[in-house]
């Protein structure tokens, strides 16, 4: 007996363009794609509705913190899998800053073990440096053949240049991608918001852009130095955007994400000293969030990626210049990159882009056609809602669009030709 | 403006409607309740006149004019602010409107309160908590240009110029002009 | 008024009315018992996450001289340490039947999230972090408007760490809110990053503004926030920024000082110049009772 999934009535998007078409899913294959495909269905076959909705390849997230190992009271492997299905993700890669972090084989199969029973596919990404100390290479070898793709030491940057050029040099052989969080920590020096107008006014200590655009054009300079694949996560200003537009104009191996908040949130969030709005890279200018919007519509920048950080509510219940920063994501990102771009632009960035940046591709990402992987999105971009942290299926609640109200929400999500969200309900 | 007891607690504008003293009136009846006092006093050593703001402090400083004239002596005049000794407060807080000015130590002195209305008392209450504070008086009496009744508290005058029965929602209204009663609208 | 978090809370209408009643107030002070019924009932706590004996004092003194109940909690004392639940604490404190809490914490905004956190009590702002200090703001615009009369046109100078400085924040608030001219006079690396929005002017060089300057209110160097790392030594900053005795020469006949104490007599201010009569700091110290006064009945007079 097959599984057998048909999907109704919408309108496919992706890389290669729009039409409209049913979907058939046999035995977590796409086997039909076409008017009227439905009919052709195997009987017993499941029907979801796609009348008025847009059926995608499904998102894939870059970034997510999902705190296991050793911060599970904030989040899981799985409660984060399940946020990410309904947020219409089917992949993601989970952040190695985990406690221990993910340097070495044993951690990381831990995570991965973790990850086979989660409703969407967990990639894990590796830490660049033993511990994440910025000194010595953690075990990339031994990693990628685990199946780790992507290297960082995301939530600090690696302070010294010497230490990042020959992590370069050596993921290029390995054919891996080498991730930097930039910030100059010493010019960030417990900062606690974007520094400006807004952080002079309201006597909190700041993170100048330069903190972050110091250690971009330095990162630049080692791309080019040793022609290795670097990739900047969550660019958060205009000084950036345009370092990585210079770069990729000279054809440097180089690509860049932003998160969702980065698009349509600024500093002035914090004239409250509500710990929610704190995040690093902090919520910058109207000027940052312009420029941002048109690095992802002139492909400067590639991908939206969450960086979606959970933290349990007494964890955030601190003095703003005392709270960890992080907001979540998952299960906002694609409505809130709708209220940012067109839509188009918002299934690459969240979709294909990120999924062949983080080489699952294309399994994930890939065009909807027969004999494609059945990773799939179906999303009803008329649909209004309201985010209520309470509802949320984190198991933390630091989401700063609590009582925002947005149009587009993912309806359903199949991963590897199962239906793992139905009617935005999530069955696993 | 009299009737301070209400009029934080209400808005509104004071309308007359009947004059019941003349401003003649009041000046003799000043003479008088200044004849009194010292009577009543044998002189005036250490008779101190405070008077209430702010109705009671012009009267204050025309009765010690009066006393001037008929024994030849000054009496020392303080003024008397009793915001924040009330107890009838509303909502918002009730704000001192004027001064207070009181000779530094009233021990063995013979304070007289001087006001223009005397009505629920509760206002000579909260000046007799406020002038302990300022020192043990020998004695407190108590002159008010009318009595119009609605004693709330066990409050009497010891000298009155008028004694007026008024119903409780009108005013009275004291001034150069004379008394006046009227209502609040 | 449902809280005092900032000089803003107040506008120019809410600050001229604090100075009234903090002049009735200053009556009372001067009485043989210098108190008054007005408060009796309410309970209020000093919340000093961040030691300061003296505003501590002196928020105690006022909530006392208005028959208040004061309870004090300082973080030396107590178990709140860096990271303990500030949360927690506030609704311990407001369970055990508050009216009105002081907050005083070393980071900004903190006296802003109790005002979230707490369900009826009223929060005054004794200072949190480098953001705001608005009673001391306000106690220095009566001691000047003693001193000087009407506050509209003076021109006040501004010295010292303002990057580091809630008083030259609220002062900034206060004095141009009154209609005072303020120019702030510090070293580039004392400065905010920003000062976008602010009405003031801004120079480095003391020695030109001074003469003109009815109001010198000097800031003391925040060596514990970490300012001494700003200015190249504290030598350079006295030699550039110091009220020395030879600067007080060239104050004008009227020129008042002001500050917010405690002051590093040779640093900010020389030591003979902290004793001339023009420095009103001892002034400031009993007016800041009165005004704390103020506040607090502003706060809590009403009924319940």
């Amino acid at each position: 007996m097959s599984r057998a999934l048909v999907l109704r009535g919408g309108e496919v998007v992706d890389a290669g363009g729009r039409r409209r078409a049913d979907v058939v899913i046999v035995d977590g294959v796409v086997t039909a794609v076409g008017a009227g495909a439905a009919n052709e269905a195997p009987c017993g076959a499941t029907v979801l509705d796609a009348a008025g909705c847009v059926v995608a390849p499904g998102l894939v997230d870059l970034h997510a913190h999902l705190r296991q190992p050793g911060r599970e009271e904030a989040e899981t492997v799985e409660s984060g899998a399940r946020a990410a299905a309904l947020g219409g993700y089917t992949a993601l890669v989970a952040m190695p800053d985990t406690e221990p972090p993910v340097d070495s084989a044993a951690v990381a199969k831990e995570v991965l073990a973790l990850g086979a029973c989660a409703p969407v596919e967990v990639a894990v990404a590796g830490a660049l440096t033993v511990g994440r100390a910025g000194e010595r290479l953690a075990p990339m070898g031994e990693l990628a053949a685990l199946g780790v793709r992507l290297f960082t030491d995301d939530g600090a940057g690696v302070q010294d240049g010497a230490v990042l050029r020959r992590a370069l040099d050596y993921a290029r052989d390995l054919g891996v991608t080498v991730a930097q969080h930039c910030e100059d920590a010493r010019l960030a020096a417990a900062g606690a918001m974007h520094e400006g107008a807004w952080s002079s006014r309201l006597g909190l200590p700041g993170i100048p852009a330069a903190a972050e655009e110091a250690m971009v054009a330095r990162d630049v300079a080692l791309a080019r130095l040793t022609r290795g694949r670097l990739h900047f996560l969550h660019v958060s200003t205009a000084g950036s955007v345009e370092l990585v537009r210079q770069a990729k104009a000279e054809g440097l191996d180089v690509s860049a994400e932003v998160t969702p908040h980065h698009l349509v949130l600024t500093d002035a969030a914090c004239a409250g000293y509500d710990p929610v709005f704190k995040v690093n890279p902090p919520l910058r200018t109207e000027a940052d969030v312009t420029a941002l919007r048109a690095g992802l519509a002139d492909g400067t920048i590639d991908a939206v990626a969450t960086d979606h950080a959970p933290h349990a509510p007494e964890a955030k219940d601190l003095a703003f210049d005392e709270a960890p920063p992080g907001m979540l994501g998952l299960e906002t990102a694609l409505a809130v990159a709708l209220s940012a771009v067109e839509l188009d632009v918002a299934l690459a960035c969240l979709s294909w882009k990120p999924a062949a940046i983080a080489g699952l591709s294309p399994r994930h990402g890939g065009p909807v056609a027969e004999g494609a992987a059945a990773n799939l999105c179906v999303i009803d971009p008329a649909d209004k809602w309201t985010v209520t942290p309470a509802r949320l299926a984190s198991r933390s609640r630091n989401t700063p669009y609590a009582g925002w109200t947005f149009t587009g929400r993912n309806r359903h999500t199949i991963v590897a030709g199962d239906a793992v969200v139905v009617d935005g309900e999530a069955l696993r | 403006m009299a009737e301070r007891e209400r009029s934080h607690t209400r808005g509104g504008t004071f309308v007359p409607r009947s004059q019941v003293l003349s401003a003649a009136d009041v000046s003799r009846a000043l003479v008088r309740m200044a004849h009194e006092v010292a009577e009543r006093n044998g002189g005036l050593d250490d008779v101190v006149l405070i008077g209430l703001q702010t109705g009671g402090v012009p009267l204050a400083h025309r009765m010690a004019g009066a006393l001037g004239d008929a024994e030849g002596a000054a009496v020392p005049v303080g003024t008397l602010d009793v915001a924040f000794y009330r107890d009838d407060i509303g909502l918002r807080p009730v704000l001192p409107e004027a001064a207070t000015d009181v000779p530094k130590d009233l021990t063995g002195a013979v304070v007289v309160l001087v006001d223009d209305v005397l009505f629920t008392g509760r206002t000579v209450r909260a000046a007799l908590h406020a002038l302990s504070d300022f020192g043990r008086a020998r004695a407190v009496q108590l002159a008010v240009m009318v009595d119009r009744g609605h004693r709330e508290l066990p409050i009497r005058p010891d000298y009155v110029g008028k004694n007026l029965p008024t119903r409780r929602d009108e005013m009275v209204d004291v001034s150069e002009d004379g008394v006046v009663i009227g209502v609040l609208e | 008024m449902t809280h005092l978090l900032s000089v803003s809370d107040l506008g120019r209408e809410g600050i001229e009315e604090v100075l009234r009643v903090a002049d009735a107030f200053a009556e009372v002070g001067s009485r043989p018992i210098p108190k008054v019924p007005t408060l009796r009932g309410k309970a209020i706590a000093t919340l000093f996450f961040e030691d300061s004996t003296r505003t501590r004092l002196s928020f105690e003194t006022a909530a006392k001289r208005l028959s208040a109940d004061v309870l004090s909690f300082s973080a030396a004392a107590s178990s709140v340490k860096k990271g303990e639940s500030v949360r927690d604490t506030i609704e311990t404190v407001e369970a055990m039947g508050m009216d009105a809490l002081v907050v005083r914490h070393s980071s900004a905004g903190v006296p802003v999230q109790v005002s979230r956190w707490v369900k009826h009590c009223k929060v005054v702002n004794g200072g949190d972090g480098w953001h705001e200090h608005p009673t001391q703001a306000l106690l220095d615009c009566f001691t000047v408007r003693q001193a000087r009369g009407d506050i509209e046109g003076l021109r006040v100078i501004v010295v010292g760490d303002i990057r580091h400085s809630r008083v030259a924040r609220s002062q900034v608030l206060a004095y141009g809110a009154l209609g005072a001219k303020v120019t702030l006079v510090a070293p580039g690396s004392l400065l905010p990053p920003s000062l976008e929005g602010w009405p003031v002017e801004v120079t480095d060089d003391l020695d030109a503004v001074l003469p003109s300057a009815d109001v010198v209110s000097l800031l003391r160097l925040q060596a514990e926030r970490g300012s001494g790392a700003f200015v190249p030594s504290l030598r350079e900053y006295t030699s550039r920024f110091g009220l020395t005795a030879r600067r007080a020469e060239r104050l004008g006949p009227d020129a008042v000082v002001t500050h917010p104490g405690p002051m590093i007599r040779g640093v900010e201010i020389a030591s003979e110049v902290a004793e001339l009569p023009q420095t009103l700091v001892t002034r400031q110290v009993t007016n800041g009772v009165a005004v704390r006064m103020a506040v607090l009945f502003l706060l809590l007079g009403g009924a319940r």
